[in-house]
């Protein structure tokens, strides 16, 4: 612990005297850490919540960096000073531990996500995917599925409808899934394939329309989590890790929209296609740019 | 190195945008240029201000509000719906107009000091030997602020060349639509592919590096060439 | 349309113009002139008098709210008209040089030439070449030529617009005193071989002295006299001084020409002057300036002084205002006026007054043309 923190931790001890300030300052003296962690950008509100939750329950801090996956798999191998990196992809912990770049062992999928097909306008998504099949619409948005598993998830589902020929000529692909979410929510493309949890969380639900794609239609959306060889000897690391399993934190992985790997279908019937218009009342935020 | 036909076609498509901005950007900045070199109006500097507003904003910004203006709710998507143009984003064109808006300020700026840079003498003396407005802009103006409007011109074609966050937001990524160099070379990054990023991040530099150096030896040569005497 | 007749060519100009600028504060132009549409007119003043502002509304370069031009019958500016500077037909000669860099000093005049509204003929452009003494160095950019041959080429350019009337705005003033002896000849030149009435605008008495027909003095944007050349400068009343050069300029001719002692006689309306022989032929006109700190007065006439020159005059007006101790005396003889600069002390022992006749002794008059 630093000497800044130290007065921190004191000056907000005798400002505030909360209860949870008390805590804090007991764990830290009870051999609190600080971690820089790196999260998918993704999988930002989820983790902010997250570690919330975490830190008020072990003391320790979390320092946060978020980004593409691809920027920080490149970060991490030249020596950024990371000690668990959240992917949203399955591929960039594989081939960190193929290059011997994190604690044997470690890697573990924390979060399966959700492909939904997403229209702002009612009625436009409907259970019988008329529009899509008939190609009455403007643009269909979708990630890279170069870079993005959901873009990769979305074309598996287009080639298992048999509509990959038909309506490659519309597609428009976000160098991520939330640039995606952005040609659709401002209207610019009529459909795209966004994750479940950008619709709930940004909380576009009654104006729109949605079909939830069931699992079977695409290789599962797993993103992996890895403990880096820099955080081998953290005890906060493996705390969070071991956080990351619990039910409690599966819990609030699932209410945004996603799956866990124990836990599949107990949210979201996936078996029956949710379809237009689903409610979920949660208040409109601005899209993060 | 070799490059992908993809990397070729996203160099050619990015060649295309560029002169065509370029073209647009002399053809409209030269009037913005003019009246802000000229004007006594209280408005030049909310004027200058806004030409100047895509070097301190972020470009994702300035594509991310593109978007939304360019949309079918936003007042550019509603204009061209209305001319039955239908939507930019997504198509050369919106790239073309979302660069015009981004690059403007590296040629209004250099067009701008060029005439005021000029005064007013020059237009002057060519008034009285009976030249028009258009005659002397053509005949006067143009050949000795040619420097700032050379400067302009490559300034405008390289800016727009290095253009990333911008055409990431609105362009969609449409091989030989949208895709131009930048986008290329983010998703071969993105993807893992350092090789082929390399090759044309190479490009790329060897062509900024030369386009500067040739500007820079152009502005000595008219620096030296610049008499005191004369207008 | 038919020129009127040559006694009624004149230049009627009417300019208010009010400028606020923060380095000068504000400044005023409030003129009505009508002067006459032939010859050099110069406008005279010191800086800040308005003359360059005068001639910028004559040139349509300023647009002066209220205001009237007509020259020689054409109507430039009236309250319900405004002809712009270039369908005008005028020459403009500005102070530095204004030649377009990128042309040459052929291209310079092939501006020019290619947008007059005058056909030119071989043998204008061949008489302007020949007297602005430019031929040689037409293929020059004007970077590469000298001060007084960019200003040659600049008033050969605006003589080969063939223009109506003729502004010159200070055109020696950037030059130093040698290129603007070089440039002098070629000006008295242009006033004989072309018909073009003339605006010269200058703060230079010796520039005027020697170039002007009419003059006009400006002071603090008002016109404060108007005249004759002869008549202006004799004037001791206007508010403004002169200083050491303030003189007068008589108008005469060569009578005699003295071989051994290299002089010439020149009578002028109210007797004859010596004065060195410039090589003048006998009969030949001239233009003579006869500074007042050249002339003293006597009360009698002494001809056991070095002075060649003791005319009898008589004191028209006497000056003391401007100066505790310096006066100023004009002097009548003939119909034409000198003046003398004295002490006050000396005024004052010699009581001179006006009507009073007394001697004039003049030590040095010098051919100004």
């Amino acid at each position: 612990m630093t000497a800044k923190q130290l007065l921190l931790s004191t000056v907000l001890f005798f400002a505030g005297s909360g209860l949870w300030i008390k805590q804090l300052y007991a764990a830290e003296i009870n051999g609190a850490e600080e971690i820089n962690v790196a999260v998918a950008s993704n999988f930002k509100p989820v983790m902010n919540d997250l570690v919330a939750h975490f830190q008020q329950q072990s003391g320790h801090r979390v320092k946060l960096s978020f980004g593409s996956s691809g920027k920080i798999f490149a970060q991490i191998k030249y020596g950024a000073p990371f000690y668990i990196f959240f992917s949203a992809d399955q591929a960039k912990p594989i081939a960190l531990e193929q290059e011997g770049l994190i604690e044997p062992n470690s890697r573990f999928t924390y979060a399966i996500g959700t492909l939904a097909l997403w229209s702002t306008k009612k009625n436009f998504v409907t259970e019988e995917l008329l529009r899509l099949k008939s190609g009455d619409f403007n643009k269909l948005a979708m990630a890279n599925p170069k870079l993005a598993p959901y873009g990769a998830a979305a074309v598996e589902v287009l080639d298992h409808l048999s509509l990959t020929a038909s309506t490659q000529p519309k597609w428009v692909q976000g160098e991520n899934i939330a640039q995606t979410y952005q040609f659709v929510s401002t209207g610019n493309a009529d459909l795209g394939f966004v994750a479940l949890s950008q619709i709930i969380d940004k909380g576009h639900s009654n104006s729109g329309s949605i079909w939830i794609v069931p699992e079977a239609f695409h290789q599962p959306i797993r993103q992996d989590v890895v403990l880096l060889k820099r955080g081998k000897n953290s005890r906060a690391a493996a705390e969070l890790l071991q956080f990351m399993r619990s039910g409690e934190a599966k819990k609030i992985i699932e209410a945004y929209g996603y799956k866990t790997l124990t836990s599949t279908s107990k949210t979201i019937p996936i078996t029956t296609p949710i379809t237009t218009p689903i409610t979920i009342p949660i208040t409109m935020k601005n899209p993060e740019v | 190195m070799s490059f992908s036909e993809a990397d070729i076609a996203a160099i050619w498509l990015t060649l295309k945008l560029a002169s065509t901005v370029t073209v647009l950007l002399l053809i409209i900045g030269t009037p913005i240029a003019w009246w802000l070199a000229k004007t006594q109006s209280w408005l030049k500097g909310p004027v200058g201000a806004v030409v100047a507003l895509p070097l301190v904003l972020p470009p994702t910004v300035l594509g991310f509000y593109l978007l939304l203006a360019m949309g079918p709710n936003g007042f550019i998507g509603q204009l061209t719906e209305n001319l039955g143009w239908g939507l930019l984003p997504f198509t050369f064109w919106g790239l073309v107009v979302a660069s015009v808006f981004y690059s403007l300020p590296f040629v209004v700026q250099p067009i701008q000091n060029a005439i005021e840079s000029l005064g007013d003498r020059p237009l002057e003396v060519a008034a009285t030997l009976r030249a028009g407005p258009f005659d002397s802009f053509f005949t006067v103006v143009l050949p000795l602020a040619k420097s700032g409007f050379i400067t302009a011109a490559i300034l405008g074609f390289a800016h727009t060349v290095g253009e990333f966050g911008v055409v990431l937001m609105i362009g969609g990524n449409i091989p030989g639509e949208t895709r131009v160099v930048s986008v290329q070379i983010y998703d071969h990054v993105e993807a893992l592919e350092y090789a082929q990023a390399h090759a044309l991040s190479g490009v790329m530099i060897a062509f900024s590096f030369f386009v500067l150096l040739g500007l820079y030896g152009f502005q000595r040569k008219q620096t030296s060439f610049l008499s005191p005497r004369g207008v | 349309m038919s020129l009127p007749a040559d006694d009624h060519k004149t230049i009627d100009a009417r300019f208010l113009l009010h400028h606020q600028s923060a380095e000068k504060g504000g400044f005023s132009l409030d003129v009505d002139l009508t002067i006459p549409g032939k010859g050099i007119t110069a406008i005279f003043g010191q800086s800040g008098s308005g003359k360059t502002t005068f001639l910028r509304c004559v040139a349509g370069l300023e647009k002066s709210d209220q205001g009237h031009l007509t020259i020689n019958g054409d109507t430039w500016q009236s309250p319900s008209l405004f002809i712009p500077t270039h369908k005008r037909s005028l020459g403009y000669v500005f102070q530095e040089s204004s030649l377009f860099q990128h042309l040459t000093a052929k291209g310079n005049l092939d501006y020019a030439i290619k947008r007059s509204a005058e056909t030119m003929t071989k043998e204008l452009y061949e008489r302007v070449m020949a007297i602005m003494g430019i031929e040689a160095i037409l293929h020059r950019y004007p970077n590469q030529l000298s001060g007084g041959e960019r200003q040659r080429v600049a008033i050969a350019r605006a003589l080969l617009m063939q223009p109506r009337l003729l502004l010159m705005d200070e055109p020696l003033a950037s030059l130093d005193v040698a290129r603007k002896q070089e440039i002098l000849p070629y000006l008295e030149k242009l006033h004989l071989a072309f018909d073009i009435p003339v605006l010269y605008v200058s703060h230079s008495l010796d520039e005027v002295a020697r170039l002007a027909d009419h003059t006009v003095v400006l002071d603090h944007g008002k016109v404060i006299a108007q005249g004759g050349l002869t008549e202006i400068f004799s004037r001791i009343d206007l508010p403004i001084r002169f200083g050491e050069d303030t003189g007068v300029v008589l108008q005469g001719k060569v009578v005699e020409r003295d071989n051994q002692w290299h002089l010439a006689r020149v009578a002028f309306n109210g007797g004859e002057l010596w004065v060195r022989d410039g090589g003048d032929d006998v009969d030949q006109p001239v233009r003579i300036r006869v500074l007042a700190r050249d002339v003293s007065l006597a009360l009698s006439n002494h001809n056991d002084s070095s002075i060649l020159n003791r005319l009898a005059v008589e004191i028209a007006e006497i000056s003391s205002g401007q100066d505790e101790s310096i006066a100023l005396v004009r002097l009548k003889l003939g119909e034409e006026y000198i003046i003398a600069r004295l002490t006050q002390r000396s005024l004052h022992q010699m009581q001179l007054e006006p009507g009073k006749k007394v001697w004039a002794q003049i030590k040095s008059v010098a051919i100004v043309r």
